[in-house]
């Protein structure tokens, strides 16, 4: 799957050594705070802040459909936490914002663009932090619970 | 098929009112075991056919003879069609069919490719997919998913004519097939998840042009209903009836998608078919019954008038679209002959339906997890809704929790067969239940209007998704059940000789005897969600299903389904499907040897 577009950055390729290797080093899903990365989100004990809640619940409205549940990909929609480990926050909102289109003879994947869309445009913070929460591996699947308010 | 094999129905059965033409022609072909005519194998949807050649007891020896790619890797539902010596194949978008000769090794005859844009792919909500086309008159009819109807000449594949029947700006779009009875093609619309409110439409075979329209929800005008005579469980329904059901406007994002299968009862002249889940899913945002989503609809096919209607989930809360075929049985109903409708709904109940006047004869469970209700009240024919799963009574913004059966339904539009042998119904289905969270949504045109998160997940204490099962109708009970690892999303074939067929979605074509023993399997290149067909050539009986996973079941199950309780570390609990299979686009067609 092409899950990029244009010309890779060295530092993204860099990115996805340092993942790669990252995911030799650790044992389990739920390792807080193991990686070098920005991290826009916060989980402790399994549960997460007010953000990440409300990325998860956009996720499920505006993204599912096609990118199956907890950003983990459908047979026809890519697997955004896989994406995520080598895309930057930067590329991730571009594509939201204007979509893309990949539709050959075999492939016919169109996101289509979010820019007029409120409920992805206001919360597009929260989708990524949760969906990179996802992607680090401090995430698990299903319903997020939140930190007692 | 010829004009000179019409003329001569015509004559013999003197139905050749109002100039009809492939009425006669398809009433005669559905029943010619040899070809396969039409999408759902006849007009009663029956999906049984005739031919004995292969048997429960040489079925053991059946292999792939030959198999034709598609060029398209996306969910294939539907089967192909036989007519005469040609096959018709269909994909899901772009929405390609293909003319295959079968005197000549499936070579191409024809192909037809739409030119559609693409933008039209993620208003469509469930993966790009397509359930068949139709033929009629020398024609072949394509629902395109941009929302145009085309009739193709079926020798040469050039477009006779085409109409626009929704706008997928708005998120109209269509995935079902259409039908054709007497002189005019029947198409549904899709787009329940965009607030598209629904409608079927005739348009004359001969020339597209539109003879009627008759919604889902709305003013009478607008449903085709006389208050007087058409009626629900015996009364007529009265002015306004769908009207008086929903809160302001709302009605007119309201929902009642048709996009599931048609059936035909030509003695009694009456069509059949389901409407979906009112718009949004959030049940709080639309107050009242919501007629006349999830119903039952039997309209008259030259006027469009409804002649009965059933509601079966007034209210959804859950996504229980009632879009699932009707099939048409005579059958022994507590021990009295019946013309029957059997339909085995998204909500878990399965129904028996005297056809004629839409008497309720028997609702009950056919997975017994289902809890959402215990019961149906036949006076009054509602749900008997049990509150801890009511997401209406939780509100908005609560997580209501091990609902079964799942939004997925007990069944989906993968249709189930009959067979008039052994008097019993074979049905896919699924075993999936959920957590359910509804939130208040505003509309956009052409964007999602949904509205509630859900999570999927097996009944507690399962591990399987899905089960094979036989049914009898006329008690209401389940005879056997054959678990499978994932829900069965491919429709069933019963034969005459005494082989029932259905798909997994690993992707293994599979046949069974009348008594639920596994007789044969083979593993295609992907996981089944087309519908099993047979038909012979040069007089051998052959029989064909098309391979490539997708539809919902590829949004749920790509990734394995999950469950929030099971929280961190158990990611390698879940089942992937995409660990058995992964996408494709093939035709797979399967004889005895010589």
């Amino acid at each position: 799957m092409n899950l990029q577009r244009g010309p890779v950055l060295a530092s993204k390729v860099f990115a996805l050594v340092l993942v790669a290797l990252a995911g030799w080093t650790i044992p389990a899903i739920g390792a807080v705070g193991a990686r070098a990365e920005d991290k826009p989100y916060v989980v402790k004990d399994g549960k997460v802040d007010k953000a990440v809640y409300n990325g998860w619940r956009r996720y499920t409205e505006s993204c599912l459909r096609c990118h199956g549940p907890d950003g983990a990909g459908s047979s026809y929609g890519p697997d955004l936490l896989h994406s995520l480990e080598s895309m930057s926050e930067e590329n991730f909102k571009e594509v939201v914002v204007n979509g893309r289109q990949n539709v050959t003879a075999a492939t016919t994947s169109v996101m289509p663009p979010f820019a007029q869309v409120e409920d992805v445009m206001l919360y597009i913070e929260d989708i990524y932090a949760y969906l990179k929460a996802r992607s680090d591996g401090v995430l698990g699947r299903g319903r997020p619970e939140r930190f007692d308010r | 098929m010829t004009v000179r094999t019409y003329l001569l129905a015509a004559a013999v059965l003197g139905l050749a009112t109002s100039g009809a033409t492939a009425n006669d022609e398809l009433i005669k072909l559905q029943k010619d075991p040899n070809q396969w005519v039409m999408p759902t194998g006849n007009y009663a949807n029956t999906r049984y056919s005739e031919l004995a050649q292969i048997t429960k007891d040489n079925v053991k020896n059946l292999r792939p003879v030959w198999t034709f790619s598609t060029g398209v890797l996306r969910g294939h539902e539907g089967a192909p069609l036989v007519i005469g010596d040609v096959m018709y194949v269909h994909t899901p978008f772009p929405n390609n069919v293909y003319a295959l000769d079968l005197n000549n090794n499936g070579r191409i005859i024809w192909k037809y490719e739409p030119k559609q844009d693409p933008s039209v792919i993620p208003v469509m909500c469930c993966d790009t997919v397509n359930r068949g086309v139709a033929y009629g008159d020398g024609k072949i009819i394509l629902n395109q998913a941009d929302a145009s109807v085309v009739a193709l000449d079926a020798k040469t594949g050039k477009e006779v004519w085409k109409v626009q029947n929704g706008d997928p700006k708005k998120g109209e779009t269509m995935t079902a097939a259409p039908m054709i009875v007497k002189d005019k093609v029947l198409v549904g619309i899709s787009g329940g998840e965009f607030g598209v409110a629904g409608h079927v439409t005739a348009y004359n075979l001969a020339d597209g042009k539109r003879v009627w329209r008759a919604y889902s929800v709305g003013p009478d005008d607008q449903l085709l209903v006389d208050p007087e005579k058409t009626t629900e469980l015996g009364k007529p329904i009265g002015k306004d009836s769908s009207l008086k059901t929903w809160e302001g406007d709302q009605w007119k994002i309201g929902g009642g998608t048709t996009w599931g299968w048609y059936s035909y009862d030509p003695t009694l002249n009456l069509i059949y078919y389901g409407t979906g889940n009112p718009s949004t899913w959030n049940p709080v945002q639309r107050p009242g019954d919501n007629k006349w989503s999830m119903t039952i609809f039997a309209r008259d096919p030259d006027t469009g008038m409804a002649r009965w209607v059933y509601q079966m989930t007034p209210h959804d809360e859950w996504d229980y679209d009632g879009v699932n075929e009707m099939i048409l049985a005579d059958i022994d109903v507590k021990g009295q002959p019946t013309k029957a409708l059997v339909h085995f709904d998204r909500n878990g109940f399965a129904y028996t339906l005297n056809r004629e006047n839409g008497e309720l004869l028997v609702a009950e469970k056919y997975d017994p997890k289902v809890n959402w209700a215990t019961h149906v009240d036949m006076k009054t024919g509602r749900p008997q809704v049990v509150k801890d799963f009511s997401t209406q009574a939780g509100g908005e913004d609560h997580n209501t929790k091990n609902i079964c059966p799942a939004a997925l339904g007990t069944k989906d539009q993968q249709p189930a067969a009959f067979s008039p042998k052994t008097k019993v119904f074979y049905v896919p289905t699924n075993h999936v239940c959920m957590d359910y969270e509804p939130f208040k949504v505003s509309y956009t045109a052409g964007q999602p209007y949904v509205g509630a998160t859900l999570s999927m997940y097996p009944p507690q204490g399962e591990s399987h998704l899905g089960n094979f099962i036989a049914w009898d109708a006329g008690q209401g009970k389940i005879l056997w059940s054959i678990p499978e690892p994932f829900s069965v999303w491919s429709g069933a074939l019963a034969t005459a000789g005494d082989v029932i067929f259905y798909g997994t979605l690993e992707g293994y074509l599979k046949a069974v005897d009348p008594q639920g023993k596994e007789l044969y399997k083979f593993k295609t290149p992907s996981g089944i969600i087309g519908n099993v067909m047979t038909y012979t050539h040069g007089g051998k009986q052959y029989v064909a299903v098309l391979s490539g996973v997708g539809g919902w079941a590829g949004i749920g199950m790509a990734a394995g389904l999950t469950k929030d309780t099971d929280g961190l570390g158990a990611v390698g609990a879940y089942k992937a499907l995409a660990n058995y299979t992964q996408l494709g686009g093939v035709l797979t067609v399967f004889s005895l040897p010589d």
